[in-house]
């Protein structure tokens, strides 16, 4: 006789419908998540110096723990850098440096046993960046996972572009704590002299000898790409992942639609029309574009009228994303803040209390926004100029990815209206210029007040909405 | 001074008044209908699963709204000459080669007609192409019309994969239809010698560096993969990175019978009604039953298909990208109060049942594109349960047995019976399993007096998902036995309720066209009557 099915009760922060038992929620991991493996993955760079490996290892980290699967990386340079503090010249990397392998092979046990620290108190993925060139390291790093049930992925970054790599030399080496006291020619030279000590014993990730391990072999700056035996559904993701980004020089435009109807009357979401400053901004940024002057930009907008009007005044081409909507306030659609503590006054504390995974009733979270933006960032990967117009909640998950802020900082994030972000990458990260277009326009951020409580007044609960008609 | 904007009533976007240059909404994230056309060509020996991937990807990009078609060229040559024996292929035989030749050249210009002139964006070229100077040429071809050309290499040495592939499709094919089995096999295998000596694989470091293609090697161990240009091309390769060929079963079926569903209303997020558990229970039997080995249970956030899972005592992962479609402004009415309320959109919907899009809601365009990641993931998986919606399980369905736009939204998925799905040669067996538990009917037909326009058969501006299209030059079909042997996707076998889930033997073509001529005439002769 089978047992009665479990009652189910509405988690109240994030909609969810859940076990419980005597009206509590039972633990039940039910709601997909990005992964789905039950063992923590351990993914391990191979390359020569200077072939991306850690723009490879940051730019991963960052994606994945913007798509919710907590990830770290784990430089072993930097542990050698804490444990050899000053850094004298390549001759600490000579083959037949005694000293320096000792040295060496300390380090890149200590990062792995911070590895095993952080992978057993909830971190899912661990990057281990290091050259990692040699078969013998290659097995210790198995037998450690192995020893601790994790899954091992490599990837291997190899190229011989002798200007890509004097290029990512120049980028992101010179600006290095071992060369601050060089100059730009001895750095070079040293660096290069660097290269040369692991090149001799650098054994490739070979389709014989390792067509039992999972990786991937990125080559020629990923125009080539070898995989081997993915596992996985996260390991899947990575592939796709590192099959998308380049490393073209471009620059990436955010900005909001112009100040809208319902922005001046403080209400939220709807699909309402631009106000006259609005259009007045469209203008402006259509100006703005052109004096850019930028090759080949593409223009995305959402499928709301408002980014749409915005787009229209641009007078170039522009595509249409439905990905791009503003987060759905469900029963709060259109309704002004003080309205919500009205009606709901229960909803509006727990949307204070935890802003990233609060869902509206009947609507979403900025952790459903993220799931929704992901194929937006992946095109965005792919392709070079883009100007994205759209909304303040879909333009901070945005702007969360290209500048690594987390769940917590990501709703708070400052998007004016009438403000254009150029975000352009440079070495490990992202530049960000913000461009005021001079339009006047409300305030629609909302701090989070000091009270959060349930049974807070109104009066503490509004302190913090920004002024409107 | 910038366009005004008008909203389209049908799909909701906002577009130029003026329509000289309409802003292309991005409904299906896929190219640009402005993008040169693409020519996939699979490249390997035979029986390496070339069909197999060439008909599973269009499927896929079908589904997804990418207009694509395959072109065998076996099917061409079994037009033009009556099969004997391997004698045919082999290398020496220069009247053969002329024949074969020629077939490649026919398939290539109906190609060119359908990327260039039939609203076609990617067609896929089934062969061999194990040559330099075949696959040279076809890239001549490309070139001449402006087509980018992405290859799909299959590489496999592997002897029982070969032999498999060969039981599975070859010994049935019209080939062989006077062959016993063994004869068959072994013919094919001599078939396989025959190219093998010719054969050029593609050469990521020399010959081939500048092509873009994909290598796929011993059924997807390995991939090589070489100068992506585009998104599209991007795709297919995870596509392809996904797909396995090991056997599973995928069960699809909806909640049990809900409180809204009783009182017929949309949508809405209501509980069981006690048919409803009493058919999860059932469902709980007939999975214990059929004894899958790790089977996964997936939901949608909403409480009904939650409870449904709740009964089945296993662990199950909630999805949101599951949930029903969302009926906007209409959710929890039932259909009586949408028809008074807002009798325009009813009336819409019934006009585009595909691309019409709840005010503030969505359309089964948009759960197309909701669901993209749910199918990624189900070629990833094995053995699945998916408990779903009507909307959300017609979409999933459309997929599986490549159904078009205009099928889809009026697919049978009732309430209380199991879909169950088992990929087979080169599509999809389904089983309807009815777990005899009562409950409303909650399907809605096309209404038959809608004064509905001339239906396009393609529209060049708009990426609606088409059925794969029968590929051309194809025998006619006259009996079971050639069915069999067919590309038809559905094949039902065992149906415990007379819901027909597929009518396999009209091309899809033709049953548009036939739908459109009588739609005309009905048009016409109303007309006709009402101006006397």
């Amino acid at each position: 006789m089978a047992t009665p099915p479990r009652e189910l009760t509405q988690n109240p922060l994030k909609k969810i419908w859940m076990p419980c038992k005597n009206g509590l929620p039972e633990k039940h991991i039910s709601q997909r998540k990005v992964c789905m493996t039950n063992c923590p993955t351990l993914i391990v760079t191979v390359g020569l110096p200077a072939r991306g490996k850690t723009y490879i290892s940051k730019k991963l980290t960052r994606y994945l723990n913007w798509i919710g699967v907590p990830t770290k990386e784990f430089n072993v340079g930097q542990y050698r850098r804490e444990c050899v503090k000053i850094y004298k010249s390549f001759e600490f990397f000579r083959p037949d440096n005694e000293e320096g392998l000792k040295i060496r092979k300390h380090c890149a046990a200590s990062a792995l046993n911070d590895v095993r620290t952080y992978l057993s108190e909830g971190g899912q993925v661990a990057v281990f960046d290091a050259t990692n060139t040699t078969r013998e390291r290659r097995d210790t790093i198995m037998k450690f996972a192995d020893l601790n049930g994790y899954k091992v992925f490599f990837v291997e970054s190899v190229c011989d572009d002798p200007e890509v790599i004097a290029s990512n030399i120049v980028q992101v080496k010179l600006g290095s704590p071992d060369y601050t006291d060089r100059n730009t020619d001895e750095a070079v030279e040293d660096f290069m002299k660097r290269i040369k000590c692991y090149e001799n014993s650098y054994e490739t990730l070979d389709e014989i000898k390792d067509r039992d391990l999972s990786y991937i072999k990125i080559m020629e700056v990923g125009s080539r790409y070898l995989v081997n035996r993915v596992l996985d559904h996260i390991q899947s993701r990575i592939v796709y992942y590192l099959m998308n980004i380049h490393i073209a020089p471009r620059s990436i435009y955010l900005c909001r639609h112009g100040e809208s109807e319902l922005n001046i009357k403080g209400r939220i979401g709807g699909d309402s029309g631009l106000s006259a400053r609005g259009k007045l901004f469209a203008k402006f940024l259509g100006k703005f574009i052109q004096e850019q002057n930028i090759k080949d930009l593409k223009v995305w907008t959402s499928q709301m009228k408002r980014t749409i009007q915005t787009a229209e005044a641009l007078g170039v081409p522009y595509e249409q994303w439905k990905a791009l909507n503003e987060i759905d306030a469900g029963v709060c659609e259109e309704m002004m803040y003080e309205e919500i503590q009205d009606h709901y006054p229960l909803e509006f504390a727990l949307r204070d209390q935890d802003k990233y995974r609060y869902r509206y009733p009947k609507g979403e979270s900025y952790e459903d926004l993220v799931q929704r933006l992901e194929p937006v960032i992946m095109e965005l990967e792919r392709q070079e100029n883009v100007l994205v117009i759209c909304h303040q909640a879909v333009m901070r998950c945005l702007l969360a990815y290209f500048l690594d802020k987390t769940a917590e900082e990501l709703p708070y994030l400052k998007c004016p209206l009438h403000t254009v972000l150029k975000l352009t990458p440079v070495a490990y990260g992202c530049k960000v210029e913000s461009i005021s277009l001079n339009v006047e326009a409300v305030n629609t951020h909302r701090d989070r007040p000091e009270n959060v409580d349930v049974s807070r007044p109104p009066d503490e609960a509004l302190l913090t909405v920004p002024a409107h008609q | 001074m910038p366009r005004e904007l008008t909203q389209n009533r049908i799909h909701k976007i906002w577009i130029p008044s003026r329509d000289d240059k309409p802003a292309i909404p991005r409904s299906s994230g896929g190219p640009h209908l402005t993008n040169s056309p693409t020519v996939i060509v699979m490249v390997g020996l035979p029986a390496r699963g070339k069909t197999y991937i060439a008909k599973k990807l269009t499927r896929y990009l079908n589904w997804t709204g990418v207009p694509t078609k395959v072109f065998n060229v076996g099917e061409y040559r079994r037009e033009a000459v009556n099969y004997n024996s391997y004698d045919f292929f082999r290398p020496d035989n220069q009247d053969a080669m002329k024949i074969r030749k020629q077939c490649a050249l026919a398939a290539l210009r109906d190609v060119k007609s359908y990327l260039s002139e039939e609203g076609g964006q990617l067609a896929v070229f089934d062969a061999t192409n194990t040559t330099r100077e075949r696959r040279d040429m076809i890239l001549s071809f490309g070139k001449e019309n402006g087509f980018k050309m992405f290859f799909v290499e299959s590489v496999c040495e592997d002897p029982s994969v070969v032999e498999t592939n060969i039981m599975e499709v070859k010994v049935s094919c019209p080939d062989y239809k006077d062959c016993n089995r063994t004869d068959a096999m072994d013919d094919f295998l001599k078939r396989i010698e025959c190219y093998r000596a010719l054969y050029q694989p593609l050469e990521p470091d020399h010959y081939d560096k500048d092509l873009s293609f994909i290598k796929v090697i011993d059924v997807g161990r390995r991939f090589l993969v070489n100068r992506i240009q585009d998104y599209i091309q991007s795709k297919i390769v995870y596509y392809l990175m996904n797909m396995h060929v090991q056997p599973r079963t995928i069960y699809l079926c909806r909640h049990g019978e809900s409180e809204h569903n009783l009182r017929g209303q949309l949508g809405g997020d209501s509980g069981l009604s006690p048919r409803g558990k009493k058919f999860a229970r059932a469902l709980l039997g007939y999975l214990k039953e059929q004894n899958q080995k790790n089977l996964k249970v997936w939901t949608s956030q909403l409480k009904r298909t939650i409870q449904t899972a709740e009964a089945l005592d296993m662990p199950y992962e909630q999805w949101k990208a599951l949930n029903e479609i969302d009926a906007g402004v209409c959710e929890d009415m039932n259909y009586e109060e949408v028809k008074e309320r807002y009798p325009e959109e009813f009336a819409l919907r019934d006009q585009d049942k595909y691309h019409y899009r709840y005010p503030t809601g969505e359309s089964y365009q948009d759960l197309v594109q909701r669901l993209e990641p749910v199918i990624m993931e189900l070629e990833r998986q094995e053995n699945v349960v998916v408990v779903c919606h009507q909307a959300v399980m017609r979409c999933l369905l459309a997929y599986f047995l490549d159904k078009s736009a205009d099928e889809m939204p009026y697919l049978k998925c009732p309430l209380h019976t199991v879909l169950k799905l088992t990929p087979v040669a080169y599509g999809c067996k389904v089983e309807s399993i009815y777990l005899n538990v009562e409950a409303v009917n909650t399907h809605r037909d096309r209404p038959e007096d809608i004064k509905k326009g001339p239906s396009t058969l393609m529209r060049r501006n708009s990426v609606t998902p088409l059925a794969s299209p029968e590929p051309t030059k194809k025998p006619r079909m006259n009996s079971l036995d050639d069915h069999m042997a067919s590309t038809s996707s559905a094949l039902p076998v065992r149906m415990a309720s007379d819901i027909p889930t597929s009518l396999p033997d009209q091309p899809w073509l033709g049953k548009a066209c036939l739908r459109t001529v009588f739609l005309y005439l009905k048009v016409f002769s109303l007309l006709i009557f009402q101006r006397t």
